[in-house]
């Protein structure tokens, strides 16, 4: 069996001692996707959150052999390719979601399963999807804010919700990048 | 929603995973290195074995404290934490050796093999049981348990209390709580050819770090470069022992000479590192029947555990804030550390004051229930005005003392008044009881007469008109180089976008004391003030002659440096061109010294500190009959933090502080079974979820402060030190019962 699994959109050839590493190890030591975060490895905080086949997973929980054949999307692969950030990304930062950024990888790759499945979720409804992911500094409601403010942009500018690696269309109208007030 | 958007210049990096944390960085050729604990919960003649270990074939070394060139013990205070222990156990957190592998892997492997033999001794697990008269001494230094006694000797309470209708005694109780940054400690340490060990850790304080570092290394500080990079949040959580995984780090690369790095699990992190100190309170308070509090006598024991760290600082607050945000004339006050065998406790956000308050605002709606007087009026007689005097005899009249406005804009926003006519105290149609409850308080600002206060920052112009900006103060989430660019961008009339923040480093910046104590923005941004003052100066002396002016008429606004005329202008980009082509360097350096605060020790009284925030919280709560759950449905906080500059990030601060205290109050506690922690992870610490959050309000008050060069105070430890009374108090206006202990709990059997 052909031991692949695509990573942002890019297949992967693993091998078959890294099958046995969680998924969480293997993008961050073998992938070197750093946004991919360690915040308990239990599965308790969600800081590992990935997108797994448009499913919400816990990277710590799951071993690279569930992922073969599959399409792992990381906070990596939520920038389309001409570098400019998802709706997500710009909405945090304009909500002021985003305080130490530990835990907001992993927000926002829940988040961005709910908007996948529903566009406009209510502020109950992005509560109850984020429940699995623990934040220590923001108190959570400007993670709410920012969702609801993504959901906004995607409407108002016809974005598609897709992570940015997927989109292979140039965007119509993506978020600013914001890299130059940096 | 949002109404403004946020500017942090870090966001971009947060939310694309570029942000670079310690566990992220590596360097070719690193060695990881593991701690290595023991079972032993106190025991003397330890011996360490690790012959065993070092057969694992890729195990480099194994470090005991017989490798430590420098001195294993430090401490802020005293020196007495072990980096290494040395022959003496004396928590469940100390570690004993540490293995350097080629990989964590064989690292963790190895340190399964090290063996640590020694004589148990009966641990010391309680205050009770260290107060005892032969209760063995846990400390290394000293000959009490008793490490801290603080004193407030403010007027005679004892001869008061007979002129009081009304005298209420109650005991309170307060749990051991987690910081529970998300981010676990690591550091990453690389021995520089030049002999300096350079460190990138998650720590909350570069300038400690490296005195720790040094310590251990017995090297001198400018051996040890410690640079900021992104730290996954700290809440004082991160000073001594992050401080201690790097140094412990920087040994390894020294005597390796190798890059090593060393990331805590989190049942690592939740072992070893320092917590919130529990505390035991005893008050006595007496009123008139007017509702005069006229005298208070209190007790009060902290658990320090088996290290001091900064116990005697926690305390002091304590002592300095022991009855909330009121003018009483009749005070005594006795604080306690008390040293046992449990793992240690230190700084966190709050530092002192939430376990106080929790007494304290619970105190004040005993009193009004007693008296049948309303608790916002008993709160309104007896609290501070402008004016008054403190319970330290300190005269608040330097600032606008706005408690009573505070409290209004929180009962306000909130309809107290109305809602608080309605709570159930017990009885209700449904299944669910419902109550209302609120609390004030006030913070010194600052770290007080605790410690030097100042802070220094430099602003290097560069040939193309950017700017780079660094300052002493550390970011670890909070906002803080976002708030210092904000302030330089409006002292110089500049877009944001020239501004850099230099990543800082112990050796480029003057040691401006630790990120804590809610001094970040005014002290921070206060020195950016002073630089940017001497800054303009240089830039005037030098350019008022192009801009055909004096240099005291030369303005700096809208991007751009003028004369007197708008014929006369100068863009950065030529100012900055212009000082160079006059070999002047645009160059400037700046340093806050915080207003002068008084302490006399042996009354605890003086001028504690040089200003104060002012809070109010309230919160709504629903209390289920049937199963006692506590749901809380509204909470609102107002706080007087002088001037916001970053407002969507003072809110973050607002509601990310509530937070914690709910977690405080409702959730979180560490457990332990003799002397063993034994809630190591999230699964059984359980801090707030998003769904255990009700929407919340901030409400931002502003009278700027004279004393802050910018009007701004802080935020950061306000916004957590009140709700957990809050709470309480509305369980009480929802159950009629009183919980004294935390975290809240309501027997349903009671309810009945
Ligand atoms: S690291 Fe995976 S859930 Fe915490
Ligand atoms: S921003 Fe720090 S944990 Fe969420």
């Amino acid at each position: 069996m052909s031991n692949i699994i695509t990573v942002n959109n890019r297949p992967i050839q693993v091998s078959d001692e890294d099958k046995e590493m969680t998924l969480l190890h293997f993008l961050r030591e073998r992938q070197f996707l750093h946004g991919v975060k360690n915040g308990c490895e239990k599965g308790v905080c969600g800081s590992c959150t990935v997108a797994l086949d448009d499913k919400a997973v816990r990277s710590c929980k799951i071993k690279v052999e569930k992922a073969i054949g599959k399409q792992v999307i990381t906070i990596e692969g939520m920038e389309y390719p001409n570098g400019k950030i998802h709706p997500l990304q710009q909405a945090f930062i304009d909500a002021g979601a985003v305080q130490c950024g530990f835990c907001t990888p992993g927000m926002i790759m829940s988040s961005y399963i709910l908007l996948l499945h529903n566009s406009k979720p209510s502020r109950e409804e992005i509560r109850k999807a984020l429940r699995g992911n623990l934040c220590r500094c923001t108190g959570y409601q400007q993670i709410v804010d920012a969702v609801q403010l993504a959901a906004t942009y995607i409407e108002e500018q016809g974005l598609s919700p897709k992570a940015g690696c997927l989109v292979s269309i140039k965007p119509k109208t993506p978020c600013s990048k914001v890299a130059n007030i940096l | 929603m949002i109404t403004e958007k946020t500017f942090r210049n870090d966001g971009y990096a947060k939310v694309t995973g570029r942000a670079a944390y310690a566990d992220d960085i590596s360097f070719a050729g690193t060695l990881h290195m593991v701690p290595v604990y023991s079972d032993l919960i106190a025991a003397n003649n330890v011996v360490v074995d690790a012959s065993e270990a070092m057969k694992v074939p890729g195990c480099i070394r194994v470090l005991t404290a017989k490798d430590v060139p420098g001195t294993t013990c430090f401490g802020q205070i005293e020196q007495d934490y072990p980096m290494l222990i040395t022959d003496t156990i004396r928590s469940w957190g100390d570690v004993v050796a540490l293995v350097i592998a080629e990989t964590r892997t064989i690292a963790l492997e190895a340190s399964e093999l090290v063996v640590v033999h020694g004589d148990p001794v009966k641990p010391v697990l309680t205050i009770e049981d260290a107060l005892k008269p032969y209760a063995r001494v846990v400390p290394s230094y000293g000959d009490s348990n008793i490490v801290v006694h603080h004193r407030m000797r403010h007027g005679d309470p004892e001869a008061m209390f007979d002129q009081c209708e009304l005298i209420i005694e109650e005991d309170f109780e307060t749990q051991i709580i987690e910081q529970g940054y998300m981010e676990p400690e690591a550091a990453i340490c690389v021995p520089r050819h030049d002999g300096v060990i350079e460190i990138y850790g998650s720590m909350q304080h570069p300038f400690s770090t490296r005195r720790f570092t040094g310590a251990l290394l017995g090297e001198p500080l400018s051996n040890i470069e410690v640079y900021t990079i992104a730290v996954g949040g700290g809440f004082g959580g991160k000073d001594d022992t992050a401080a201690i995984v790097c140094a412990r780090a920087a040994l390894g690369a020294r005597l390796l000479s190798r890059p090593v790095k060393m990331t805590y699990s989190r049942e690592w992190s939740m072992r070893e590192s320092y917590k919130r100190h529990p505390y035991k309170l005893h008050y006595k308070v007496g009123v008139t029947s007017e509702g005069q509090i006229l005298a208070v006598k209190t007790q009060m024991y902290a658990d320090s555990g088996a290290y001091l760290s900064v116990t005697p600082w926690v305390t002091w607050r304590s002592t300095a804030q022991c009855f909330g945000p009121y003018s009483i004339e009749h005070v005594h006050a006795d604080v306690y550390g008390v040293a046992t065998n449990n793992v240690f406790t230190g700084a966190m956000r709050g530092f002192g004051s939430p376990q106080v308050n929790f007494a304290t605002e619970q105190l004040i709606d005993m009193i009004a229930q007693r008296l049948n007087v309303h608790p916002l009026g008993i709160r309104r007689i007896n609290m501070v005005k402008q004016g008054s005097s403190t319970v330290t005899g300190q005269v608040l009249d330097q600032h606008t003392v706005s408690m009573e406005e505070v409290m209004n804009s929180t009962v306000h926003e909130i309809g107290y008044r109305k809602k608080y006519d309605r709570c159930s105290h017990g009885v209700s149609e449904t299944d669910e009881l419902y109550g209302i409850g609120l609390s004030i308080s006030y913070r010194g600002a600052s770290l007080g007469a605790e410690g030097m206060d100042f802070c220094s920052a430099i602003i290097n112009g560069q040939y193309d008109g950017s700017i780079l900006l660094e300052t002493g103060i550390h970011e670890n989430g909070q906002g803080s180089e976002s708030v210092m660019m904000i302030v330089l961008a409006e002292e110089l009339g500049i877009q944001l976008k020239r501004i850099r923040y230099r990543r800082s480093s112990t050796s480029t910046i003057p040691d401006s004391g630790t990120t804590v104590a809610t001094r970040g923005t005014i002290m921070g941004s206060s020195s950016v003030v002073i630089a940017a003052k001497n800054f303009k100066e240089l830039l005037a002396t030098h350019l008022a002659e192009r801009l055909k002016c004096t240099p005291e008429e030369v303005t700096f606004h809208n991007d751009k440096i003028w004369g007197l005329t708008f014929a006369q202008s100068l863009t950065w980009e030529e100012a900055m061109k212009e000082l160079f082509l006059q070999r002047v360097t645009p160059y400037a350096f700046g340093t806050f010294k915080a207003p002068d605060v008084s302490w006399d020790d042996t009354v605890g009284q003086g001028n504690a500190y040089f200003t104060y925030v002012y809070s109010c919280q309230a919160a709504e709560v629903s209390v289920n009959k049937k199963t006692g759950k506590i749901k809380l449905l509204n909470v609102v906080a107002s706080h007087d933090i002088g001037k916001a500059i970053n407002r969507a990030m003072v809110l973050g601060q607002i509601y990310g502080g509530v937070t914690q205290g709910i977690g405080m109050a409702l959730s979180e506690e560490i457990k332990r079974e003799d002397g063993k922690i034994t809630t190591l992870n999230f699964d059984t610490y359980k801090i707030p979820r998003i769904t255990d959050l009700p929407e919340m309000t901030g409400i931002i008050v502003e009278n700027s402060d004279p004393q802050s060069l910018t009007g701004a105070k802080g935020i950061g430890e306000p916004a957590l030190e009140l709700i957990a009374p809050a709470i309480a108090n509305a369980v009480y206006n929802a159950t009629g019962i009183r919980c004294t202990s935390l975290p809240l709990s309501i027997d349903p059997q009671e309810l009945k």
